[in-house]
């Protein structure tokens, strides 16, 4: 039988890529490769021999230019040695042989800035959401509610009940889209999957500490109209363990943590959909 | 020519960073202003099309969905004053270096050489302010002088001349613009005091002796025949004399911990202690392993950056703790960012290298609030906390590293020099391609390789000058800024480099730069051959000497195998990581430089690390009196509790602690905070470093600064105490458990500037005494280490020295990481235990410095009683019978029970006079009972149904048990005589312990 192949990407200042691979292989993937940038870009290694792709957490180019900006601008215009090819095509044919992409934290503002995200109307390229310095003005590492939108076309979070726990890490997570009209249509159609909440995930919260950046509409998390390509701030490889749960010692958890359902999802979206 | 790129924020997008500075100049400098917006400039220096510009500036340099942008053409707008600040020549522009490789993919063309990007930022301010004000604004919030520029403009001003210029930082170049030699002799054959002179004026912090023996090893008639064959002369060069104080300097010599010391006890007891470091330091770790016997778990110890012990069968674990106080008291951030990178090199320089797993960080400051006259040359105290807290900020969270554990320790001597403790551990597989990987070697023909960041005049002289007390002269050029990002690439080539077997030797380049990186490699293989001149420079115009000792930051020195050197270097440039040959290893005997193929030292290695006579230090030990403190009989305690909550050394750090990431790397166990609301304080940190395994690592500290008013011998007691109480609260083993001292004194050395020497002396021997003595009970054997003997501040009219303090750090073990207990009380009906007992000891507590002195009777540990019943309690935490765990320390009992009962969410009633006492009856009163800070305690709780098995485990150690945690939120003492003395509730109690830090 053939093997689910999940890949997450590091270098330049990736920092989450040990855990990302980890959750990836309990989430049902027979193999994650955690790949340097340096491996794509000389050929050594290819997205197309891959189903999943993580873009995860880090500082990428330390935030020099805004978070994740000078990779965006670098993934747009590298060649993979060799072949000629800018790296983009390799993410463009990756997006349009139905593949799955998850951006975590610095993942998602790369995708963001990259315009992977929301990704209207098949469009990947083009830029009109943003993530951007946390309306407290500091890094913040804290726990998160982040309430489901059971409608959303996000294949990551089907299954979710409620909602889940997660913490976020970050100083430019504060989410701001371009128009009234991006905004209305990430309503429309559904491409938020997750928002800060309270802790009974019924309301979305809008003031800090609950919601930790001052993000429109409390969105924490975005996905493109196929549900196959999403971003969020919150770390789900974080909190795959119940010992990774602020309240472990006092509470009974089941043995899984809540991000795992995500890397589920995807490790069963492969199998199903693309062997 | 030139060109601004300037970037701002749309009129309608909150600007974060200018509503901080606006905070910052109503709070600090009680200024008026009504708005403050920011705006990045880029000045592009390079041959670049307008077109390519305009793609630069909307493409990279600006977020199209919240910034605009414009290429020169100011965006500035309604303002009073805009002032722009950027760097000094010379000083690392890291965004620059990003803007600038960002520009090169987005062109497919390399900048030339001369070409780069400089960054700056424009400050705009509204507020009808004076230039005299604006000027204050600048220099005492926005700028540091020392490696900052700035510019003022008023709004007139601007407008007259357009905005402000397109401005370069170019270093001046002083090689090749005029005839001098870019190497200097310096004739040694000189008065005494022109010797002298010679050495303060060149910051080479060498005494009059040591001076006179380098004088000496020239005039040898066998040295001056063998520098003639070389080409040299009989005076030696800059680079030779530069070399040789960096190598001898105290920072890295450590000379005072080598020196001989005539220690004189108070009853007149003389003693010859040959190097304090042999007699406790080493002694201590040897006795222990011997102790140990087949449980020894030591790996490396003292010989490499960092120490390293044994996890188990298939990874070993690599720990370091390092200081940057002198630096962090000229540059806050600069200074506290290159300590944490800084030490991430150690471990990651250790054996064959390891992978980093975690960081600590510990920060001793003044009071953040201290309104009181400074001397001129000392940043205010708020501002050493704001920038220090955000340089390890981004050091630690850039890295990828996750923070873990640190405190944050207030007393007003800390204005003179904050001290800035950063620690990180390691993990590397215990051996790699068959070979242990804590050993390493270096054969003759070995290549030099240098890999990471480039040469600048950036921290030159850092090792001398910390080397001295702080002073007015202090050299601008001491001070790095450090760039994770460069290192985070480097690392992550050198350990795919590691695993591949590419290098056989790894150290890391810090005080002293390559003086000291390779001056350490030649005393393994006995000598070297470098030539300066292929060392790849920022900017031209450094001369030989400076490329030698220049701290700059992010790099590493290896010996690369001949026959794996064309891998290392092609896998280097993949990795976009810069990797420079420059030289081999030999053994010749001779640490030999070149510049351009011309020899420029030629120092023989033994004299380079044996030349040097131990230092003679006196020691006189006479115990201090201080006045006693009156304590008040009170019916309440209520309000002293809620003021010691709100003490700064007691109050919540959370503030400062959510800013740094602590669960990076997916194994975080035991958090920084814990409990119902996420907000206890955890006395230890847990992590797995292996996902798929269950073993932990628990790290934790103690660190008792104030008790060295009484005793030094009891200050490091208690703080070694203090460590491994906190490690066992969390469910730490004693099996498996190690040590790491810290020291940090003010000068011990009896001379004109220091006529109390010899106290200070005896009071480093003492803590040096109470280090082995305590250790010797605990079994833990002290795997590395770090002293700074000179953190005082001398401006020639006043003298700040801080209290003698060691910071002692232990990393060790728990087997199943789903047994760790933490400090929050669980559920109402739980028994409150407290064990350990308490005495008469209020010495240096917190509750007396609230009361406004230190008074006597400093705590004292009875290390075989405590370890004993650690030992029992670690049984009862395996056998899964304890609910929770909580360490007595500042504050004592009281504090201890209000921290667990917050944090739980549920109250405790408590019985004082149930507490088992220690010592004469006739100082057992409610207030000790309450806020006595005796060693060795603990707060423990216990479900009813697991009494019974509870108490069996503990029977024979010194416990009771004092109360039970309720269901109402309140926390309730009742005192000696059956009346209650503290009553509050838990929302009260924790508000008072949150606020004061809060804010900041």
């Amino acid at each position: 039988m053939a093997r689910t192949r999940a890949i997450v990407i590091t270098g330049n200042g990736t920092n989450c890529e040990t855990e990302a691979a980890h959750a990836c292989r309990l989430g049902g993937f027979d193999e994650a490769v955690i790949a340097h940038i340096a491996e794509i870009i000389s050929g050594e290694i290819t997205l197309d021999d891959f189903h999943f792709l993580n873009l995860t957490g880090g500082f990428l180019d330390g935030d020099d230019l805004g978070s994740a900006k000078a990779q965006a601008n670098r993934l747009k215009h590298a060649v993979v040695a060799g072949t000629g090819e800018r790296l983009v095509a390799q993410f463009s044919r990756f997006i349009a042989a139905g593949k799955l992409i998850l951006g975590v934290c610095n993942g998602f503002q790369l995708m963001v800035k990259m315009g992977m995200l929301p990704g209207f109307d098949g469009d990947h390229l083009t830029q009109s959401v943003t993530l951007t310095h946390n309306d407290c003005g500091r890094f913040q590492d804290r726990w998160s509610y982040l309430k489901v939108d059971p409608d959303s076309p996000s294949i990551y979070t089907r299954g979710i009940d409620k909602g889940i726990y997660l913490p976020v890490r970050h100083g430019e997570g504060k989410f701001v889209c371009d128009s009234e009209g991006t905004l209305e249509r990430i309503r429309r159609e559904r491409l938020a999957p997750l928002c800060y909440s309270d802790g009974e995930y019924t309301t979305r919260a809008m003031e800090f500490p609950l919601n930790p950046n001052g993000s429109q509409e409390a969105i924490a998390g975005l996905c493109d109209p196929t549900g196959r390509i999403m971003g969020l701030m919150p770390h789900p490889e974080a909190f795959v363990h119940y010992t990774q749960h602020p309240r472990w010692t006092r509470e009974s958890l089941p043995v899984e943590g809540d991000g795992l359902i995500l890397f589920r999802n995807a490790a069963d979206y492969v199998k199903k959909h693309l062997l | 020519m030139a060109h601004r790129i300037e970037i701002a924020l749309k009129n309608s997008v909150r600007d974060a960073r200018g509503e901080r500075v606006k905070r910052e100049i109503d709070n600090f400098l009680h200024l008026v202003v009504s708005r403050v917006r920011t705006i990045d400039v880029y000045t592009v220096d390079a041959a670049l099309s307008w077109e390519e510009l305009e793609q630069a500036a909307a493409g990279p340099l600006c977020d199209p969905v919240i910034q605009e942008r414009s290429i020169d053409l100011p965006l500035a707008a309604e303002f009073d004053w805009a002032v722009e600040i950027g760097f000094r020549p010379g000083v690392t522009d890291n965004v620059g270096r990003t803007a600038r490789e960002a520009v090169e993919y987005l062109t497919a063309r390399p900048f030339q050489p001369g070409e780069g990007v400089s960054t700056a930022v424009q400050y705009l301010l509204s507020g009808l302010l004076t230039h005299e004000e604006v000027e204050r604004i600048t220099t005492g919030l926005l700028c540091n002088t020392l490696i900052q520029r700035f510019t003022i403009l008023s709004a007139a001003e601007f407008e007259a001349q357009g905005g402000f210029p397109a401005a370069v930082p170019r270093v001046a170049e002083n090689v090749g613009a005029t005839d001098r030699s870019p190497v200097q002799e310096i004739d040694l054959e000189v008065p005494d005091a022109e010797l002298l002179r010679i050495s303060r004026a060149g910051v080479l912090a060498l005494v009059l002796e040591e001076m006179k023996i380098i004088q000496d090893h020239y005039r040898d008639p066998q040295v001056r025949a063998a520098r003639a064959t070389m080409g040299l002369g009989h005076k030696p060069t800059d680079v030779e004399l530069e070399c040789l104080a960096q190598t001898w300097s105290e920072h890295c010599k450590h000379k005072i911990f080598s020196g001989t010391v005539q220690y004189e006890d108070e009853e007149g007891n003389r003693q010859e202690i040959k190097s304090l470091f042999k007699s406790f330091i080493q002694r201590t770790t040897k006795d222990v392993r011997e102790k140990l016997g087949e449980r020894d778990f030591c790996l490396s110890v003292f010989k490499d950056n960092a120490g390293v012990i044994r996890f188990n069968d298939d990874w070993s674990l690599v720990f370091k703790v390092e200081t940057h106080n002198s630096p962090s008291a000229l540059d806050p951030y600069g200074g506290a960012l290159t300590g944490i990178v800084g030490v991430n090199r150690d471990p990651f320089g250790t054996g064959k290298g390891a992978r980093l797993i975690f960081n600590t960080d510990v920060f001793c400051f003044a009071d953040p609030f201290y309104d009181k006259a400074l001397p001129s040359r000392l940043l205010h105290p708020r501002r050493i906390y704001e920038g220090v807290v955000e340089g390890v900020e981004h050091g630690g969270n850039k890295s990828g590293i996750p923070t873990v554990n640190g405190s944050l320790v207030f007393d007003e001597r800390f204005c003179g020099k904050p001290l800035v403790f950063c620690g990180t551990a390691g993990i590397m597989p215990a051996t790699i391609n068959g070979e242990p990987s804590h050993d390493k070697s270096i054969l003759p023909g070995d290549i030099i390789v240098m890999t990471g960041g480039r040469i600048g005049k950036d921290g030159i002289h850092g090792a001398t000058f910390s080397s001295e007390e702080l002073n007015e002269n202090s050299p601008v050029t001491a001070v790095q800024i450090g760039d994770p990002i460069t290192q985070k690439r480097m690392f992550d080539f050198l350990i795919r480099a590691r695993d591949k077997g590419l290098y056989r030797f790894i150290t890391d380049n810090g005080a002293g730069g390559l003086s000291s990186s390779i001056g350490e490699m030649c005393g393994e293989v006995g000598g070297c051959r470098l030539d300066l001149a292929l060392a790849p420079l920022k900017y031209p115009g450094l001369n030989p000497w400076e490329i030698l000792i220049s701290e700059a930051q992010e790099r590493m020195s290896l010996a690369v195998q001949p026959e794996n050197l064309p891998e290392f270097l092609g896998m280097a440039q993949r990795f976009g990581v810069e990797a420079t040959v420059l030289g081999e290893f030999t053994d010749s005997g001779y640490f030999h430089i070149l510049y351009h193929d011309r020899t420029v030292a030629w120092l023989p290695v033994a004299f380079m690390h044996e030349g040097l006579p131990p230092l003679q230090l006196p020691a006189k030990w006479t115990p201090p009196k201080q006045e006693e403190v009156e304590v008040e009989v009170k019916e309440s305690y209520t309000d002293d509790l809620l003021k010691l909550l709100g003490a700064l050394n007691i109050c919540s750090k959370e503030s400062v602690v959510r800013r740094y990431d602590h669960e990076v790397q997916g194994g975080s166990v035991v958090k920084p905070f814990m409990g119902v609301a996420n907000d206890g304080p955890s006395d230890a940190a847990v992590i797995r470093p292996i996902l798929d395994s269950f073993e932990g690592v628990v790290v934790a500290h103690g660190i008792c600064p104030r008790y060295s008013d009484l005793d030094a011998y009891h200050m490091a007691a208690n703080a070694v105490d203090e460590a491994l109480r906190n490690y066992v609260a969390v469910g730490g083993s004693l099996e498996l458990v190690a040590g790491l001292d810290n020291f940090c004194w003010c000068d011990p050395v009896l001379s004109e500037k220091s006529p109390d020497g010899a106290y200070k002396m005896a009071q480093l021997v003492r803590a040096n005494q109470a280090l082995y003595d305590v250790c010797m009970e605990y079994n833990l054997p002290l795997i590395s280490g770090k002293d700074s003997m000179k953190n005082d501040f001398y401006d020639g009219a006043v003298k700040i020295s801080i209290p003698p303090t060691l910071l002692f750090s232990v990393i060790g073990k728990i087997e199943d990481s789903r047994t760790c207990v933490t400090m929050d009380v669980k559920r109402p009906g739980d028994l409150v235990y407290l064990l350990g007992s308490t005495a008469a000891e209020l010495g240096g507590s917190e509750y007396f410095a609230l009361l406004g002195g230190v008074g006597n009777g400093v705590p004292v540990v009875d290390p075989p009683r405590a370890y004993g019943r650690y030992g029992a309690y670690h049984r009862a935490v395996l056998a899964g019978s304890v609910a929770s765990c909580h360490d007595l320390s500042d504050g004592g009992l009281a504090v201890a029970a209000a921290e667990s009962a917050f944090a739980g969410g549920f109250g405790i009633t408590l019985d004082l006079s149930s507490v088992p006492w220690q010592g004469e009856s006739s100082g057992r009163n409610d207030a000790t009972l309450l806020f006595s800070e005796s060693a060795s305690r603990h707060l423990v709780t216990v479900h009813p149904e697991k009494r019974e098995e509870f108490q069996r485990i503990m029977s024979g150690h010194s416990l009771a048990m004092v109360g039970v945690v309720t269901e109402r939120a309140e926390l309730v003492i009742t005192g000696v005589n059956g009346v209650t003395v503290v009553k509050a509730g838990l929302a009260e109690l924790k508000e008072a312990w949150q606020k004061t830090l809060r804010e900041l």
